[in-house]
């Protein structure tokens, strides 16, 4: 129990620091007084920008070489909890490999992990950790009864990244322990799906489309309008399993987590895995020919009328606008 | 070649159910069906079966009560026999506690590969397939949306935050597979027919020499305490279109100067 000392699982990209773990950081330093980061990749890089956010040392297991992170960086947690030296509290996020991380520290350390966190508070000497169940319209507080590591998974856009004018942060190397066959998958290769525009789960405005645009071909409307108000496009995950378009287009429980400025449902009816993508939008705008769905319980602007009729004059008022 | 798929149970997601007051957990009194996040990694089992030419698809699921009718829905699709691990210890069970059950489960049969979904649709933690490789001692790649299998070697694109990376990863693994990677084929009449002959072996936790206490209730060593209403988002206006809607949506967009 305790959590005086919290690691956060760094991601970063070609020397930029994810979101993600500027966000875990920013909660981390309002509950404890030491605040650390764990990752792999080049450390030298990012250890400003972590310092910045508050991170006072960078635990580095260097590069991957080509392996995944989930088993190494878990192996190196569990090394350092075996010498007396690792965390209090590990968190992680809701990413691919944040979950990979969490995942196999839990069985290693035969500890148990609290997932789907959006909040984090103090209670005694533990944490709790807060859950949205049922769309989002309730949430479960849960906290630990075990001794050792608590180890939290947190989903994106939970807390809000704040700099600190704090100093570089100290890395440290940490050694991965003797891995066997779980560190034996290699990536072979690695492919960017081009996209033009903003991220999805960075675009100021998000287009998202939905079982009732009716066909694939259809789908054009909605990266037509994204495109016209400089946003991202988005879609539910009725469309995605019915392949319309790639996973990474996915808003909801399973797919990205947003909070636009505006969000605009289009044949979207609102199911419970995807209101909790996009429920924390400013503002959001639902069309849907069915005045009874659950999206106009919490649009803003609620159109009863069918997608296919009111997008192609959007598009056209929007066109006509320049 | 043999792959394990790991299934779950859940209630028809169409009927969201509600919480016990009592337990503070999902209430279970209805009739249990496949999750369909898992529909997609026992379709994925039967075509690399079939691609080797030889083996057999698996399943392994658990569940307190004793229910197999998700479990036939996957036998009718083509799968061969399952074990469920059924006993009333393992009501409340968290992620580990699960992995722990079907790790046991599937240490009993060696498979090849075993396929598991990202994450089930009621529960969604997203952490067993880890848990379950490394209780296993086996690689893993997780988000995995194609898998093709070449002798000992399993090559997984795996989904990352701006495109995939190509995985290759040696058998015997824990692969996930998210939706949408293949098209669950309906289970045919015959099929249906012959998912009611097909072998269900099932187990309790003593079978399985696990010691009830560290499973369930007591395994998980977490705590609900409290559950509050989230702060709930007001509907706002709500217009019916007749031809003009497009123009109060412009309004809308230009009142909060996005364009």
């Amino acid at each position: 129990m305790g959590f005086s000392k919290i690691w956060v699982h760094g991601e970063a990209n070609d020397g930029v620091v994810a979101s993600i773990t500027l966000e875990l950081l920013a909660k981390a330093r309002e509950l404890a007084d030491s605040v650390e980061v764990v990752m792999a990749g080049d450390a030298e890089s990012v250890a400003s920008e972590l310092g910045d956010h508050g991170a006072s040392i960078v635990h580095s297991i260097g590069s991957l070489e080509g392996g995944l992170a989930g088993p190494r960086i878990a192996s190196a947690i569990a090394e350092a909890c075996s010498q007396g030296s690792g965390p209090d509290v590990l968190l992680c996020g809701t990413t691919y490999d944040g979950r990979d991380v969490a995942g196999r520290l839990s069985a290693k350390l035969d500890a148990p992990v609290i997932t789907n966190i959006v909040d984090l508070q103090k209670d005694g000497d533990r944490l709790i950790g807060h859950e949205p169940v049922f769309g989002g319209t309730k949430d479960v507080f849960t906290g630990f009864t075990s001794e050792g590591v608590a180890i939290f998974v947190v989903r994106p856009k939970s807390f809000v990244a704040e700099s600190t004018g704090g100093g570089s942060a100290t890395v440290s190397d940490l050694q991965v322990g003797e891995l066997g066959a779980t560190g034996s998958a290699i990536v072979k290769d690695q492919f960017v799906e081009e996209s033009s525009g903003p991220r999805l789960d960075e675009a100021n405005i998000v287009v998202s489309g939905g079982r009732g645009l009716g066909e694939p071909d259809k789908y054009e409307m909605i990266e037509k309008l994204a495109s016209l108000v400089k946003g991202a496009p988005g879609a539910s995950r009725a469309v995605v399993d019915a392949g319309w378009v790639p996973y990474s287009y996915q808003v909801g429980q399973t797919g990205k987590v947003v909070k636009p400025t505006v969000y605009l449902a289009c044949g979207i009816s609102g199911a419970t895995q995807h209101l909790v993508g996009m429920k924390g939008s400013a503002n959001i705008i639902a069309i849907n020919k069915d005045e009874e769905a659950p999206i106009f319980g919490i649009a803003d602007l609620g159109i009863v009328g069918d997608v296919h009729k009111v997008l192609p004059k959007l598009i056209e008022a929007l066109e006509s606008k320049g | 070649m043999d792959v394990v798929v790991c299934v779950k149970q859940i209630p028809d997601p169409a009927d969201p159910g509600e919480l016990d007051p009592g337990t503070k957990t999902l209430k279970r009194d209805t009739k249990l069906i496949l999750d369909e996040s898992d529909s997609y990694g026992v379709e994925m089992a039967l075509q690399l079966v079939d691609a080797a030419g030889s083996g057999e698809v698996r399943l392994v699921s658990m569940t307190p009560g004793g229910e197999t009718g998700g479990l036939r829905t996957a036998l009718a699709m083509g799968a061969e026999s399952a074990i469920l691990v059924s006993d009333e210890a393992l009501a409340g069970s968290d992620s580990l506690s699960t992995a722990k059950v079907l790790a046991a489960a599937i240490k009993r049969s060696n498979p090849d590969l075993i396929l598991t979904a990202t994450e089930s649709s009621d529960g969604y933690t997203g952490t067993v397939p880890e848990q379950l490789a490394e209780l296993l001692n086996l690689p893993s790649v997780t988000f995995g949306k194609e898998v093709t299998v070449d002798g000992e070697m399993a090559t997984v694109k795996r989904q990352t935050e701006s495109g995939y990376d190509v995985v290759d990863c040696p058998l015997p693994a824990v692969v996930s597979v998210t939706a949408g990677v293949v098209e669950p084929r309906y289970p045919s009449f015959k099929g249906i027919m012959a998912a009611k002959n097909k072998p269900v072996e099932e187990l309790d936790l003593a079978a399985l020499e696990i010691d009830p206490s560290t499973v369930g209730w007591a395994g998980a060593r977490q705590e609900i305490t409290e559950i509050a209403d989230a702060p709930a988002r007001e509907a706002g206006e709500v217009i019916v279109d007749e031809g003009e809607a497009h123009e109060r949506i412009m309004a809308f967009l230009d009142e909060l100067k996005v364009l």
